[in-house]
């Protein structure tokens, strides 16, 4: 019972006890190892897939970029409910109560989350980015084809299918992939925040991810082009392309709008947090 | 006196319900604090309420004279077991111990001294979905004697647990008491308080019905009985009766008196030649105080079941 000055909470404390929890569960591990195995696997799979076709006379790929890093798409499921999980379980088990007793001001157990998600899920999904992309593009060079594609900015000329890093665009898409996929975590995260339930909370964010650019469709063609840019994913996913469609936000612009996306969730699991009884 | 734990007007409503009505007390430094009452009494709420974690309709609650939020240090001031368990199933004893410590700056020598206390070391690698209710209540303990406070609040530590466990539980309080710590704990069971409280808060459908001594209780509830049992029954309760003596009978010959001590009696009827046959004070046991304060608090007719077990 000897008083010790040193020990006491500190935000940096926090995030460092969120790390420990963020790391000690095998949960954690077993999504992580999902999303790399299937943002890597399936940008090689799609690019010795397409790039056989285009080959054989079938069509052309503009943007071999965002090839590469179509496996994000389904990576984005296990990193979600990552999110999720990693505030939902513990009111789910009650270690809630044993957290906000270590520490009661709540909203730094929600900066350290925040911080601990962010942080890791971008290292990981920044060399996963890059895998695909190297791993994507090595598959497409062996592929030789000649096209010319008229960009926006110009005139491009190719010889194999296979862009490398310094290619317009491909190192900020590879970025992209990888700030989409924090922000996909850090969505789950705040709607875990927000509904403390799990299976409330992954409902919500497959309907925002998922369900809202399939209930867009139904809308009147004029209302469809002005909105569906705007959805989540699809502003998201903008950050993941080195060419920009017609209807579709760029890359920056894409991701920032997204961002609000995120910040607007974990405003609401903030509230929640503060507000509500643990 | 300085109050360690201090509850003032403490109010809990939910809806139309309340769960916890107008509650004010103290808890004072050094000793063991039973607080006491049937199932769905409010004393979990109250807990809560004292850790933060639930917020007050109204009134305060403070440590130390500050509200938990506000402890810089809250590990170091405060251990606590909560009913339901806090812990995640899926990590290990020894992360989960790790995880809270980090907060505090809580070194990892530390995290094995309290699970060598608790006696789970040698499953601080197994993950704690995997526990029984013993080794699970065992690693609640470890969590509250983490930051050595010199506080602690455990509510319903010896819910669930077998004989063995029970018994570490009632040393474990003693000691940790004797070692000049405030223990506050939360108790349905008169018997387990008596066994370890020197002070009770009894509270009843959220209101406090009573705060002071062990002893104090038993006697509130009406002092002691005294059977007497005579051939002569109707003349001597006749001589009995009195202000502030009650005398009932269940049997012909046999008498309760309520309010007068065997000696008085023995006198009474010795002044008027009446032979005894017998002369029996009962003291009334701390289960039948417990019973007596809370009769008109029970809030479903069935919870007496819980109290009388």
């Amino acid at each position: 019972m000897t008083a010790d000055a040193s020990l006491g909470v500190t935000q940096s404390r926090v995030i460092a006890s969120e790390w420990v929890k963020f790391r000690s569960l095998r949960s954690t591990w077993w999504s992580v190892g999902a999303a790399l195995l299937v943002s890597v696997g399936l940008g090689i799979l799609f690019s010795e897939l397409r790039g056989n076709d285009i080959a054989n006379g079938h069509g052309f790929e503009a943007d071999q970029t965002a090839l590469s890093l179509r496996g994000f798409f389904l990576a984005q499921l296990a990193i979600g409910v990552l999110g999720v999980l990693f505030i939902t379980r513990e009111y789910g088990t009650g270690m809630i109560r044993a957290t906000l007793s270590a520490e009661p001001r709540r909203y730094r157990v929600w900066v350290g989350k925040i911080v601990t998600v962010a942080g890791v899920i971008f290292v990981i999904s920044l060399a996963a980015s890059f895998a695909a992309f190297l791993g994507g593009q090595a598959v497409l060079s062996q592929f030789h084809v000649e096209a010319r594609i008229l960009t926006p900015k110009g005139v491009i000329d190719f010889q194999q299918l296979g862009v490398s890093l310094g290619h317009a665009g491909s190192l900020r898409a590879v970025f992209g992939a990888a700030l989409y996929m924090v922000g996909v975590a850090l969505l789950g995260l705040g709607c875990g925040f927000a509904i403390r339930n799990t299976g409330g909370a992954i409902a919500a964010l497959f309907g925002l991810l998922l369900v809202l650019p399939l209930l867009a469709q139904a809308l009147p063609t004029s209302l469809q082009n002005d909105i569906t840019k705007y959805l989540p994913m699809i502003a998201g996913t903008a950050g993941m392309a080195t060419i920009r469609g017609s209807n579709e936000l760029g890359a920056w612009a894409g991701l920032g709008v997204f961002g609000l996306y995120v910040v607007a969730a974990l405003g609401v699991g903030l509230w929640v947090l503060r507000r509500r009884d643990a | 006196m300085v109050a360690v734990i201090e509850a003032a007007g403490l109010t809990k409503r939910y809806g139309d319900k309340v769960a916890v009505d107008d509650l004010s007390f103290i808890v004072q430094p050094g000793l063991v604090t039973g607080f006491l009452g049937p199932n769905g009494a409010g004393k979990s709420t109250t807990m809560r309420m004292l850790l933060g974690l639930d917020r007050p309709s109204s009134g305060r609650a403070t440590i130390n004279g500050r509200a938990y939020a506000d402890l810089h240090a809250p590990l170091c001031e405060v251990g606590a077991l909560l009913e339901a368990r806090a812990v995640h199933t899926g990590r290990t004893a020894r992360n989960h111990l790790l995880a809270l410590a980090a907060t505090h700056g809580i070194g990892r020598r530390r995290v094995d001294e309290v699970l060598d206390l608790v006696g789970l070391s040698h499953v601080a690698g197994k993950r704690a979905g995997g526990f029984s209710l013993g080794m699970g209540q065992r690693l609640g303990i470890a969590s509250a004697l983490l930051g050595d406070p010199h506080t602690l609040l455990l509510d319903e530590p010896v819910n669930g647990l077998d004989p063995e466990g029970i018994l570490w539980i009632r040393t474990l309080l003693k000691s940790l008491a004797a070692e000049g710590r405030t223990v506050f704990v939360s108790s349905h069971l008169m018997s387990e308080m008596a066994l370890t409280a020197t002070h009770l808060i009894v509270v009843g459908q959220g209101r406090l019905i009573a705060d002071a001594s062990v002893a104090d209780v038993t006697n509130a509830s009406g002092g002691s009985v005294v059977r007497v049992r005579t051939e002569e029954a109707s003349r001597l309760r006749d001589l009995l009766i009195a202000d502030g003596v009650s005398v009932t009978s269940a049997e012909r010959d046999l008498l309760s008196v309520r309010g007068l001590s065997s000696a008085e009696i023995g006198k009474v009827a010795a002044q008027a030649s009446i032979a005894l046959v017998e002369l029996t004070p009962q003291q009334a046991s701390l289960e039948e105080a417990f019973m007596e304060l809370t009769r008109d608090a029970v809030e479903f007719g069935t919870a007496m079941d819980g109290i009388a077990r």
